[in-house]
């Protein structure tokens, strides 16, 4: 029987753990954060959000995910 | 009178008070003072969402971007690089493209970049942004700013949180006299008489965080802040009397007895 493999990638600057064909729509539903009210930049790349079902997260990933916070 | 709304970028605003949303002892607190206030623009600050603690309280929860005009920053870029990143990912969240620029040169007095805000505006402008713009308070600078395509432009009253007041009347005097986009005073008001002075310089907004939200009765102080900007405002209009060493009598000398 196959493993699961499972890869490390870094979100919002902590390293974490998932499996392997993890998709970024996965990681974002886990973490329970509102899509309508984050971006989210995948190696310094800001993502579709519409296409997060569609990407696939790969072994040291470095992902970030923003929202508003209070500012002057 | 009838006064002319504040526009910005094609955009009318109701009220020339733009109120930050840091500093706040609460979310409560900050989205009560924003009320009062009547800000109908908040400025906002794009953070890391914290993953560990999932159910902690968000902005967004009690202040609802649709029904005010939520103003993305750039506080803590040093670049003009990480600030186009940063309001990117801001225009990404929701849309946004009334951003306000804030590019700092000096961690201590936190004074801006000039060099770096000047590049980052012209690149974000070339972005499609509309581009306000914390500035220091050097007409030519503002200039500058003006030809790169800012909408408005944003000079400090004294450094951001230290509620000084406004230090150099007279550049923000030659400011208003050289430009017809808003000018719009941010940073260093420390109480509402500040407000006012800037509003009758010709000032056409006030953009006020830490004096509102570190009073030790923020609700109040917004409120107190609302009147000074409207105060100040109708002053400038008004035309105030020449100002003169001597006496001058407010009551007539005839029939005296």
């Amino acid at each position: 029987m196959k493993v699961k493999n499972k890869i490390k990638i870094t979100v919002n600057g902590k390293q974490i753990q998932v499996i392997h064909n993890f998709s970024m729509k996965s990681l974002i539903t886990n973490l329970k954060i509102p899509l309508n009210k984050i971006a989210i930049e995948l190696n310094k790349k800001i993502i579709d959000k519409k296409r997060i079902s569609k990407i696939y997260l790969q072994k040291g990933d470095k992902i970030e995910i923003v929202h508003f916070i209070g500012g002057g | 009178m009838v006064d002319r709304k504040l526009k910005i970028a094609n955009k009318n605003f109701k009220s020339r008070l733009i109120v930050g949303t840091g500093k706040y002892r609460s979310f409560r607190e900050c989205a009560k003072a924003i009320k009062v206030s009547g800000a109908d623009i908040v400025t906002v600050a794009v953070r890391r969402v914290n993953i560990s603690n999932k159910n902690k309280a968000r902005l967004m929860d009690y202040i609802d971007p649709k029904k005010i005009t939520y103003l993305p920053n750039t506080a803590g870029c040093f670049n003009a690089e990480d600030a186009i990143r940063t309001l990117r990912l801001a225009r990404e969240i929701g849309g946004w493209k009334l951003v306000k620029l804030e590019v700092l040169g000096d961690k201590k007095n936190l004074f801006p970049e000039m060099i770096e805000t000047l590049r980052s505006t012209e690149l974000l402008t070339k972005e499609g942004f509309k581009v306000m713009v914390y500035c220091n308070d050097d007409p030519l600078m503002a200039k500058r700013l003006e030809n790169a395509g800012a909408v408005a432009i944003m000079p400090l009253a004294a450094p951001i949180g230290s509620g000084l007041g406004i230090q150099n009347k007279v550049n923000i005097k030659i400011i208003r006299q050289q430009t017809k986009l808003p000018l719009i005073i941010d940073a260093g008001i420390g109480q509402a008489s500040d407000a006012s002075i800037a509003m009758e310089l010709g000032c056409d907004g006030v953009l006020i965080n830490t004096a509102i939200a570190k009073a030790k009765n923020p609700v109040q102080m917004a409120e107190a802040m609302k009147f000074a900007v409207i105060s100040g405002r109708k002053s400038f209009l008004s035309g105030r009397i020449n100002p003169n060493l001597f006496g001058s009598r407010s009551t007539t000398k005839k029939g005296i007895i």
